[in-house]
């Protein structure tokens, strides 16, 4: 196994375009768990811990090697409360957004922040730099439409940002729990909202209708906020596996996404 | 000579919660577990297992992993030279699967190379095909096609009693594991003379020992099992996994030859707690006093039998609870199927009994109107008794009343308790704020029985010898993280009066059996074989040194030191070795009926829960509890065995099951297998009773299972007090609390 140590991005995209087969390695806390449950051998892996070049994080653009560890605190009261559920203090301090974002699982705990905020996902590699959108880049378990020869470099986030912004994810034990649902809402003060949720489909979701309905609702009302949840409920496409049933799972979008909708109402 | 007045008691004896001299090691890293386990030239096993419930080998070539470089054995069963067959109770799996594959994960063949790695791509290139069969997998269908490792049943009184009021319950306990931190792993080194010393992390080196030797056709001298640090047990290391695979590679090659699971395959390479699914009938007179018990239980044991048949009968003894009642029918029945085979954890059978037994009291007291409380303690257990089940007088303490009365008198927690998230339901996921919070309080209590019974001859055997440089215990005893040699120490210094004590962990070709570190009973059976020998020690000693007291000074008489320590065992040792016996048991009679168990232990718990049901995400806040300990040897040790117990329960009531879908393993992580964190563990208020057994040393109960029993029970009740759901299955899912309770209760005849 060959192990390259980039300086930075220009030599990182040339190992890249040189090893398109290449494995990405940041944090390792995806890419361990399937070297040591022997699904990948890499022979050639790509680490990226030393490029500063993708460690800075403002406002609107969020380096893809920023630990979840820096996300705790910041600029985004919902990328600070995801960051908190993610692993232990240990995976937090290793893990990156970006491998969060490479990896695509359908659990990715900064997929429905990324969703919901209709964020870019900048890629860099010897021919240029081009950004996508989420939900043009993530497309299925697991798949994204990042080429080989592309490195993940930042999530850029909108001009317009929200006033408010609320994460919850439901576990079944208190810490350290990969989520059978996660939410994210987001709204402004002109009533316009936003909700995406995870672990309820291949990719994280976005509940169109009931962000439309909602958006109509200066003041939603009991009757506004229950059409809501139910509106969610049925735009999520959740699967039965072990962690829960399809049917909580719809049950629990509705419920999570009101919730959170009360808080932003209540700040 | 010395005159003075002697102290009454040594430094660090029986009663105190004295320090463990494993304790600073474990958690300063420098303990040495089976796992870390080195030696030169040592090589690495591996093992090729079975990817589905059941399938028939049609085909294996195990040419191209032997061609491989670094390569030095791969065996599968036709290389067993003694007999491919090994079993806790009775050998009927074999070493490697030869022809039928009876569960998935099972061993069909093993490699030893020059490193892990090696090893596991000489595993993959083993070239093996299988004819994939159809498995049983549904314990009633099993159940129906008399697919059963064992019927157990107690029938007692008049089997036409009945009471005025009624309840029935159907209700189901999911399979748990044992989880312990270290996996399964070991060091076997060849002798050079056709025998083998295995070390290894085990519960009972002897019957390892029984069951290596079967396996390797030789004398029982040829092999020394030797017990390694062991990264907990709770029964998942009671059966045989790898002991025999490493004695095999290692005679095979020549070569010390170590294995160590990963956690993947350790979750297929010991047993679980059987599943369970019971029926339940109560028969009560308006007053609460019970009239009639009716019960039928079904476990799953897997493939193979390992410990099912024991289990289903502690279901059965157990199925009443610690309660009167004089006409009892109650049928079980532990099935074979396809399904990962099971055995023992913590609670044997008693977990499962208790999780129906205390659903029924709470509802046959919501049914009479009256305090749930109450009921039990109407009906609870005194010491004269007769057992329910089995009709056996209890002759040991028996202090149901009086715990249930202490556990009702605790103080309950503040209603509000904290706004904190992380101690609302769905904790640093931030699901839940505490208007949406609804709190419940659960009762429950159950019984354990403990050490081998039913007629078993139950013995340990230990040796205690007075040096010149110290008193030494030796023992086979296996040291699982319970503080077993610390309590050995305690009962050997107070005995001897000499507070230099060093506990030997021998191995099996140094000294007999000491039992199996389970059933709650190496306090009771090692510690007496301990406090036996001690005692015979202390009686050779003031008779060679002709006095009346002993200390680590010497011999004293009339408050005179005559024999100082160096004249006492300056030319010879004192040794006394024994084999201490609990007093015998019987086998059950046909009805179940006899004097069967030979001590009980009790306990209770009081969990309080906070439910968020909209999502159906639960916390508990705090968990009390009453125990029947007969005495503290160690104190701070009971305490420990108390909240692990109780949390061990909790894990069950909350978060923890295998789940198995067509005898496949579906989350065989901790990353899905979830226990609880740090978080998930509320505070434990714990109070003890010490009323002396009728056999312990000094008087203690076994302590390890007892807080296992009835904590899940308790949680459960705790969710449906703030719920109103039936919830008749645990381990709780969101689901069930959200979207409503998953079974109806039907009721099939006993």
């Amino acid at each position: 196994m060959e192990v390259v140590h980039p300086a930075d991005l220009d030599e990182a995209v040339g190992a890249l375009a040189a090893h398109p087969q290449a494995t990405l390695l940041a944090g390792g806390t995806d890419l361990m768990v399937e070297v040591n449950f022997d699904q990948i051998r890499p022979e050639t892996v790509v680490a990226l811990r030393r490029l500063d070049d993708i460690q800075d994080v403002s406002r609107h653009r969020i380096g893809a090697g920023v630990t979840f560890r820096r996300l705790e605190s910041g600029d985004h009261n919902a990328l600070a409360q995801l960051a908190r559920t993610i692993g232990s203090p240990q995976i937090r301090a290793a893990g990156t957004i970006g491998g969060n974002i490479g990896t695509a699982s359908p659990a990715g705990d900064s997929l429905p922040f990324l969703a919901g905020l209709d964020a870019e996902i900048e890629l860099h590699s010897t021919s240029g730099t081009r950004r996508l959108p989420w939900d043009e880049f993530f497309t299925g378990v697991k798949r994204t439409a990042r080429r080989p020869d592309e490195l993940i470099t930042a999530a850029v986030l909108p001009e317009d940002l929200p006033d408010f912004q609320e994460f919850a994810k439901i576990g079944q034990r208190s810490a350290m729990v990969i989520s059978i649902v996660a939410a994210c809402v987001f709204r402004w003060r002109d009533g316009r909202t936003r909700v995406a949720l995870g672990s309820v489909g291949p990719t994280p979701i976005r509940a169109r209708r009931a962000e439309e309905m909602i958006s109509q609702e200066a003041d939603p009302g009991p009757a506004a906020l229950g059409e809501f949840a139910r509106l969610v409920s049925e735009e999520v496409s959740p699967i039965t596996d072990h962690r829960g049933t399809s049917d909580y799972r719809r049950h629990a979008s509705g419920v999570l996404a009101r919730r959170l909708l009360e808080r932003c109402l209540s700040s | 000579m010395t005159t003075r007045v002697r102290t009454p008691t040594v430094r660090d004896g029986v009663g105190v919660s004295t320090s463990r001299t494993d304790g600073i090691p474990k958690v300063d890293g420098t303990y040495l577990y089976s796992s870390d386990l080195y030696m030169d030239r040592m090589l690495f096993g591996a093992t090729l297992r079975c990817p589905h419930p059941k399938a028939r080998i049609t085909r294996l070539d195990i040419g191209p992993a032997v061609a491989m470089t670094g390569v030095h054995a791969v065996l599968v069963g036709d290389d067993v030279p003694g007999s491919n067959a090994f079993g806790l109770e009775s050998a009927d799996q074999p070493v490697l699967a030869t022809d039928l594959v009876e569960y998935w994960g099972q061993a069909v063949a093993l490699v030893a190379a020059d490193d892990p790695e090696t090893a596991r791509l000489a595993v993959e290139a083993i070239e093996i095909e299988y004819e994939v069969l159809e498995p049983l997998t549904d314990p009633e269908e099993a159940d129906r096609r008399d697919s059963a490792f064992h019927r157990a049943r107690c029938r007692r009184g008049p089997q036409d009693a009945s009471g005025a009021v009624v309840v029935e319950g159907y209700y189901e306990v999911g399979m748990q594991d044992q989880a312990p931190l270290g996996t399964e792993s070991g060091l076997a080194i060849p002798d050079g003379q056709g025998g083998v010393d295995l070390h290894i992390a085990t519960q009972w080196t002897h019957v390892d020992r029984d069951q290596i030797v079967a396996g390797l056709g030789v004398d029982e001298d040829m092999v020394r099992v030797h017990h390694a640090g062991v990264g907990g047990a709770f029964g998942a290391r009671e059966d045989v996994s790898l002991q025999i695979h490493l004695c095999l590679l290692a005679l095979y090659t020549g070569r010390p030859v170590k294995m160590e699971y990963s956690r993947a395959e350790s979750f297929v390479g010991h047993v679980h707690r059987h599943p369970a699914q019971l029926w339940m009938r109560h028969e009560a007179d308006p007053d609460g006093t019970l009239r009639r018990i009716e019960a039928r239980i079904i476990i799953d044991g897997g493939a193979y039998r390992s410990t099912s048949d024991s289990v289903v009968g502690n279901a059965v003894y157990h199925a009443a609870g610690p309660y009167r009642c004089d006409s009892v029918s109650v049928e079980g029945v532990a099935v074979r199927t396809n399904n990962p085979p099971c055995g023992a954890m913590r609670g044997f059978g008693a977990v499962q009994a208790c999780f129906g037994h205390e659903a029924q009291m709470d509802k046959l007291a919501d049914a009479l109107g009256m305090d749930r409380v109450e009921l039990r303690i109407r009906n609870a257990l005194r010491r004269g008794d007769r057992l329910a089940t089995s009709g056996q007088v209890i002759d040991t303490s028996a202090p149901v009343t009086e715990i249930l009365e202490r556990l009702r008198r605790m103080p309950l927690p503040d209603e509000n308790s904290s706004d904190d998230p992380r101690l609302l339901p769905g904790g640093t996921g931030l699901t839940t704020s505490r208007p949406m919070v609804k709190r419940g309080v659960g009762y429950a209590v159950g019984l354990k029985n403990l050490c081998f019974s039913g007629g078993f001859d139950d013995y340990a055997e230990a040796r205690v010898a007075i040096t010149p440089f110290g008193v030494e215990v030796h023992t086979a005893a296996v040291e699982v993280g319970q503080g077993l040699g610390m309590a050995c120490a305690q009962i050997a210094r107070t005995v001897l009066g000499i507070e230099d004590v060093v506990v030997y962990y021998d191995d099996t070709s140094k000294i007999g059996s000491a039992g199996s570190t389970s059933a709650s009973r190496q306090t009771q059976m090692t510690g007496g074989a301990v406090m036996e020998a001690a005692r015979m020690a202390r009686q050779i000693a003031l008779e060679r040194g002709g006095g009346d007291e002993l200390d680590g000074e010497g011999v004293w008489k009339d408050g005179v030191l005559v024999t100082p320590m160096k004249d006492l065992v300056g030319r010879e040792n004192i040794d006394y070795h024994t084999r201490f016996h609990h007093p015998q048991t019987d086998a059950p009679d046909r009805n179940g009926q006899g004097d069967i168990h030979v001590d009980f232990a009790f306990a209770a718990h009081r969990a309080v829960v906070d439910v968020d049901q909209e999502l159906g995400l639960f916390r508990v806040v705090q968990i009390d509890t009453v125990q029947d300990v007969g005495f503290m040897i160690n104190p701070r040790s009971v305490v420990g065995q108390i909240e692990g117990g109780t949390m061990q329960g909790i894990g069950l009531a909350t978060l923890e099951e295998i789940v198995v879908e067509d005898g496949v393993i579906k989350n065989p992580t901790f990353t899905d297998y979830l226990l609880p964190t740090f978080l998930d563990a509320p505070p434990i208020e714990i109070e003890v009773i010490e009323e002396p057994s009728s056999f312990g040393p000094f008087g203690a109960k076994g302590v390890g299972e007892p807080p296992t029993v009835s904590s899940t029970a308790a949680v459960v009740a705790a969710i449906r007090d703030a719920t109103g759901l039936e919830l008749n299955r645990t381990p709780v899912r969101p689901e069930h609390v959200a979207l409503g309770s998953r079974q109806p209760a039907v009721y099939s005849d006993c």
